[in-house]
C-alpha cells in the first residue's frame, strides 16, 4: 500500500517568456503519495495553483512511460533527477522523502531557449538531424529486406544507439551545453548498418558542423552519459570524431568531382 | 448535407482490386505535381511516412503537430512489434492469412478490401523500413528475427527490442526531417489543428492556433489529411500519451465528416493496474510478454500467499483452460474480459485486488534468464520501475486498460472521408481493424496508409484540378472559422468557474469507464446518456482556465480538449446503445453465449454506423454501409 510524503518544499522556476526575467518561486506541497510520479506531483501543485486563481507550472510532458523524450527537469540540479537510466516522467516521488527540498529548473542550455516556466526549445536538435540524420531511401523500390544479412552484433549495436529519445538531458548535463552525444548516438546507428555506408561521411560531416552552429564543444567530462535516461555510451563520440576526421578526406573527393 | 457513403471499392477479385485501382488510378505529371499543396496534420507513422512520400513525389506539403517536434508522436510508444505477411520462418504465413486473420480478429466489422490491401502492402513496409535503417531484431546469421502476437497461429512480427514503435517513427520522422531539410516540406511545431474549413463541398484548408502565442491563422490546401491518432484519452485513464485528443478529427466530423463506430474501443489486456488516486495515466506492457507469460489468480478468492507460493494445482490459467488453442495468446479483447471477470469474481491480486498474474517463471526456468532478458529486459525494468516490484522474481500484476480506438472518420477505399478533399489516416479512421485490432497491426496500418496508399490515392482526387485556383485564406469561411476559433477559446477564460479542466476530464472519463467500457448495457448506456449532458452543462458554466488565449496556456489547450471529449462520449454511448450486438471491443451484457462469449448479429448489424453531426451529439443521425463479405465466410469466431 502506499505512504504519503509530507511537507516538500518546492523551489520552482518561473519565467513569463522568452525575454521575461525568471526567478524562483517557493511551493509547499502538503501530502503526496509516494506511488505518485514526479510529473503527478505536479499536476497535484497545478489542480491547486488554478484552484487559488493562480497560473499553473509550464512544463512539457506527454507519454509518461520515459519514451517520447518530451519531458526535461533538472531536479536538484540533475538532469531528469536522481535515478539513474530514468527520464522525469517515469521518476516516483518513492525516491524522496517527507520534508524534502527540491528544486526544478528547466533544461540549462543556451541552446534550448526557455519558451515559459520549465519549457524550452529543442528544435536545435531537429536542425541536426534535418542535415543528415536520415538514410536517403524514397518510398518504394526497396529490395528485400532479408537481401543483407546484418550480424546480430552490428544489429544490436545500432540498436543500442538508436534508443536515444531526443530529450537534451545530455546536453543539460553538459557543462559546455555540447550535443556530442545526441548525434553522434545518430551518426552511430546509421554509420553501423549496411544500409548507411553510402552517405556515411558525408551525413557525419553535415551533422557535425550543424551541431557545432548551435550547441557547445565537448570536453570529455562524460556527464551527458551520466545523465542519459536511456544509457547511452559515450563510446559513440568516439566513433563519430573518427569518422568526422575520415570525412574531410573522402568529402574532398568528391568537392573536387563536382 | 446529404450524406452518401460510397466506399468506392474496386470491382474483380479481392486479389487484384488494388493492382486494378492503381492502374485506374489518374495521375499526375512529377512537374505538375508542386503545382499542389497537401496539408498534413499529425506527424506519427501514418503522418510522417504521408508527408515524406507525397514530398519526395514532388508535391509542396505542409506538416502540423501540436508537439514540439515531430518525433514525439504517440506512435513512438508502441513496443511489442508490426506484422507483415513475409512468410519468413516457412510457417504457412501469407496474405490471405493475414487478411484472413485480420478480418477474424475484427469480428467480421471491417471493410474486406481494404484489409487485404493492407497485408498486401504489408511486405512493402518491412523492406521499406530495413532501407531507411530501422535496426530490427535479427538472429545470429544475421536475418530479420519473428514473434507471434494474439490472435495468429505464425510468427509474423517483426521488433526492435521492446520500442518497435519508436524505431518506426524514427525511421518516418527522419525521412520527413530529410525532406524539410531539402525544404520540400515546411514543418510547423506546437501548432494545433482548431476548425477545418470546407467551401462548395470540398475540404478547403484548416485553421491552427500556434499553442506559443496563441495566434489562430488559417492555411488554404487542395487536400488535407488528418492523421491525427486516436480518442483513447476520452476515458482519463489509458495507455495515451496525456496530450492525445479527439480535437482534429471531431473539428471535422463537425465540418461534416461522417464519425464511423466511435464505440469500437480497444481495451488492453495488460497493462500496469491503477496504484494511486493521483494516478494521470495508465502504462501499458507489451503483449509480447504473453508469447513466454501464463496469466493465472489464484483459485482461492481470499488468497493471501505470496505468488511463488500457491501451488500449481490451486492456480488458475484463466486462458490456457477457456482458449486451448490460442491460450495465452488469445485476442485482446477476449483476454481482458477474462480478466475483468477474474477480478469481478474476487479472484483479483495486488493490493488492490486489481489484477491478475502474468508469470515468467516457466520461461525462466525453460529458457534461462538471459534469454528472458534479451527478449523483455526493457519491459522488465520499466515494470519495475513504476510498480516497484521484480518481475525475475514474481510475476507481474496486469489489468486491462483503454488502448486504441478501432473507430474514427469514416474513410472510402482510398481514405478519403465523406467530406472530398479530406482525407484521414492511421489510427484516426475506422478502416482496417473492425470491431478489433490484432497486436502488431496498428504499425502495419499507420505506415501502410502513409507509405503506400495514401500517396496514390492522394493523385487521382487532385489530377483533375490541375491549373484550377482554389480558395486562398482570405475567403470569408476561413475569416468566419477563425473568428469562431477565437471566440472559442476566450470563452473558456471567460467562464472564470470554479473546476479546472482536468476535473471535468476526470468525471467524464469515469463515466465512458464505468458505461461504455469493458462492458456496456442499454441501462447503463442510458444512464451515461443522462449523466453526461448534465456534465456537460456544468462544464460550460463552471470551468476554470487561469491565464490568457496570447500566450502558452496548458490550461487552455486542455480545455478545448475536454469540451470535444464530452461531445464525443456522447456520441459514443449511443453508438454503443444502438449496436444491439456483442462484437469485438463492443461486449453488451444483453448478447452473449451461455459461456459469456460475444453474441454477433449479421443479420441487423454486419455494417458500418457512420454518424452525421446535427449540432448536438445525443441527436447525431446514424448512416449506415454495409459490409458485404465476399472473400470470406462470416463464421462465429473462435480461440478455442
Amino acid at each position: 500500500m502506499s505512504n504519503h510524503l509530507k511537507d516538500l518544499k518546492l523551489k520552482i522556476w518561473r519565467q513569463s517568456g522568452p525575454a521575461a526575467k525568471g526567478h524562483f518561486e517557493e511551493y509547499v506541497m502538503p501530502e503526496i503519495s509516494d506511488e505518485a510520479s514526479f510529473l503527478e506531483m505536479l499536476d497535484v501543485l497545478n489542480e491547486g495553483l488554478i484552484g487559488e486563481n493562480k497560473l499553473p507550472v509550464v512544463f512539457d510532458h506527454d507519454c509518461r512511460e520515459g519514451i517520447c523524450g518530451t519531458c526535461s527537469l533538472m531536479i536538484n540540479g540533475q538532469a531528469h533527477g536522481p535515478e539513474r537510466s530514468t527520464a522525469t516522467c517515469q521518476l516516483h516521488m518513492r525516491k524522496f522523502k517527507s520534508g524534502d527540498e527540491i528544486v526544478i529548473e528547466p533544461w540549462r542550455a543556451s541552446a534550448f531557449p526557455i519558451i515559459k516556466d520549465l519549457m524550452v526549445d529543442r528544435s536545435a536538435f531537429d536542425r541536426i538531424i534535418e542535415s543528415g540524420g536520415f538514410i536517403s531511401a524514397n518510398t518504394g523500390g526497396a529490395p528485400d529486406a532479408n537481401l543483407i544479412p546484418i550480424p546480430k552484433s552490428v544489429a544490436d549495436a545500432a540498436m543500442d544507439s538508436a534508443q536515444c529519445i531526443g530529450c537534451g538531458a545530455c546536453v543539460a548535463a553538459c557543462p559546455n551545453g555540447a550535443a556530442n552525444l545526441f548525434t553522434a548516438a545518430k551518426i552511430a546507428h546509421l554509420n553501423l548498418l549496411p544500409q548507411g555506408q553510402a552517405e556515411r561521411y558525408k551525413r557525419t560531416e553535415a551533422m557535425v558542423e550543424t551541431m557545432d552552429e548551435y550547441f557547445g564543444s565537448c570536453t570529455n567530462h562524460g556527464e551527458c552519459e551520466a545523465a542519459c535516461p536511456k544509457e547511452i555510451s559515450i563510446d559513440v563520440i568516439a566513433l563519430m570524431n573518427k569518422d568526422y576526421r575520415k570525412s574531410k578526406l573522402k568529402n574532398r573527393k568528391e568537392i573536387s568531382r563536382n | 448535407m446529404t450524406i452518401t457513403l460510397n466506399s468506392k471499392i474496386p470491382a474483380g477479385s479481392i486479389n487484384d482490386k488494388w493492382n486494378t485501382y492503381k492502374e485506374d488510378a489518374k495521375l499526375v505529371a512529377p512537374g505538375n505535381k508542386r503545382k499542389f499543396k497537401v496539408i498534413v496534420v499529425g506527424s506519427g507513422l501514418a503522418g510522417a511516412s504521408a508527408a515524406a512520400t507525397m514530398a519526395e513525389l514532388g508535391y509542396q506539403v505542409d506538416v502540423f503537430t501540436f508537439h514540439d517536434s515531430p518525433r514525439r508522436a504517440h506512435s513512438i510508444a508502441a513496443q511489442g512489434g508490426i506484422n507483415a505477411a513475409k512468410n519468413y520462418q516457412g510457417d504457412g504465413d501469407s496474405v490471405h492469412r493475414l487478411f484472413y486473420d485480420t478480418i477474424k480478429g475484427g469480428d467480421f466489422r471491417s471493410r474486406e478490401a481494404n484489409v487485404h490491401r493492407l497485408a498486401e502492402v504489408s511486405v512493402n513496409i518491412i523492406d521499406q523500413m530495413v532501407s531507411q535503417g530501422v535496426p530490427f531484431a535479427r538472429e545470429y546469421g544475421g536475418m530479420l528475427d519473428n514473434r507471434s502476437f494474439g490472435g495468429a497461429q505464425v510468427s509474423r512480427t517483426f521488433y526492435a527490442r521492446g520500442q518497435t514503435g519508436q524505431q518506426l517513427l524514427l525511421g518516418a520522422y527522419q525521412q520527413l526531417a530529410r525532406q524539410i531539410g531539402l525544404g520540400n516540406v515546411r514543418m510547423f511545431n506546437r501548432t494545433e489543428l482548431v476548425d477545418v474549413v470546407t467551401i462548395e463541398g470540398r475540404c478547403a484548408g484548416i485553421v491552427t492556433r500556434d499553442l506559443v502565442n496563441g495566434e489562430v491563422v488559417s492555411h488554404s490546401a487542395h487536400a488535407v489529411v488528418m492523421a491525427t491518432g486516436g480518442y483513447g484519452n476520452v476515458f482519463y485513464l489509458s495507455t495515451n500519451a496525456m496530450a492525445c485528443n479527439v480535437t482534429a478529427a471531431w473539428r471535422a466530423h463537425r465540418n461534416g465528416a461522417t464519425f464511423a463506430n466511435p464505440c469500437y474501443t480497444q481495451i488492453h489486456p495488460t497493462c500496469i493496474p491503477q496504484s494511486d488516486p493521483t494516478q494521470s495515466k495508465l502504462t501499458l506492457m507489451s503483449e509480447s510478454l504473453r508469447n513466454d507469460g501464463r496469466v493465472w489468480v489464484p483459485q482461492n478468492p481470499d488468497e493471501t500467499r505470496p505468488a511463488s507460493q500457491v501451488p500449481e494445482a490451486e492456480r488458475d490459467y484463466i486462458l490456457e483452460r477457456l482458449y486451448p488453442s490460442y491460450g495465452n495468446l488469445a485476442p485482446r479483447d477476449i483476454s481482458s474480459r477474462a480478466a475483468k471477470r477474474s477480478v469481478d469474481s474476487g479472484r483479483g491480486v495486488g493490493p488492490l485486488k486489481n489484477g491478475v498474474y502474468l508469470d515468467f517463471s516457466d520461461a525462466i526456468n525453460r529458457l534461462g534468464k538471459d534469454v528472458v532478458e534479451e527478449r523483455y529486459g526493457n519491459l522488465f525494468e520499466m515494470y519495475e520501475r513504476i510498480a516497484g516490484e521484480n518481475p525475475y522474481d514474481m510475476p507481474m500484476r496486469i489489468y486491462p486498460a483503454s488502448h486504441y480506438t478501432m473507430g474514427g472518420l469514416w474513410v472510402d477505399y482510398e481514405l478519403m472521408t465523406n467530406i472530398p478533399g479530406l482525407y484521414a489516416a492511421g489510427e484516426a479512421n475506422f478502416s482496417d481493424h473492425g470491431a478489433n485490432r490484432l497486436g502488431a497491426s496498428a504499425l502495419m496500418q499507420g505506415l501502410a496508409d502513409g507509405y503506400f496508399v495514401l500517396p496514390y490515392t492522394i493523385g487521382n482526387y487532385l489530377a483533375p484540378m490541375l491549373n484550377k485556383p482554389i480558395p486562398g485564406t482570405d475567403h470569408p469561411a476561413f475569416k468566419a472559422a477563425e473568428l469562431a476559433a477565437q471566440a472559442r477559446y476566450q470563452g473558456y477564460v471567460d467562464i472564470k468557474g470554479t473546476r479546472s479542466p482536468d476535473y471535468f476530464h476526470r468525471e467524464v472519463g469515469r463515466i465512458i469507464w464505468d458505461y461504455c467500457g469493458m462492458e456496456r448495457t442499454q441501462q447503463g448506456l442510458e444512464k451515461a446518456l443522462s449523466e453526461l449532458p448534465a456534465l456537460y452543462e456544468e462544464f460550460q458554466k463552471d470551468l476554470r482556465v487561469t491565464g490568457d488565449t496570447e500566450s502558452m496556456n496548458q490550461t487552455l489547450e486542455k480545455a478545448g480538449r475536454v469540451d470535444d471529449f464530452f461531445q464525443l462520449g456522447m456520441l459514443m454511448c449511443r453508438d454503443a446503445l444502438e449496436r444491439e450486438e456483442s462484437c469485438g471491443g463492443h461486449f453488451r451484457a444483453e448478447y452473449q453465449t451461455d459461456e459469456g462469449e460475444a453474441t454477433r448479429d449479421d443479420e441487423k448489424f454486419a455494417h458500418v454506423a457512420a454518424w452525421e453531426w446535427t449540432g448536438d451529439p445525443t441527436k447525431s443521425i446514424r448512416h449506415k454501409e454495409e459490409l458485404n463479405f465476399e472473400a470470406i465466410h462470416l463464421a462465429t469466431r473462435s480461440y478455442k
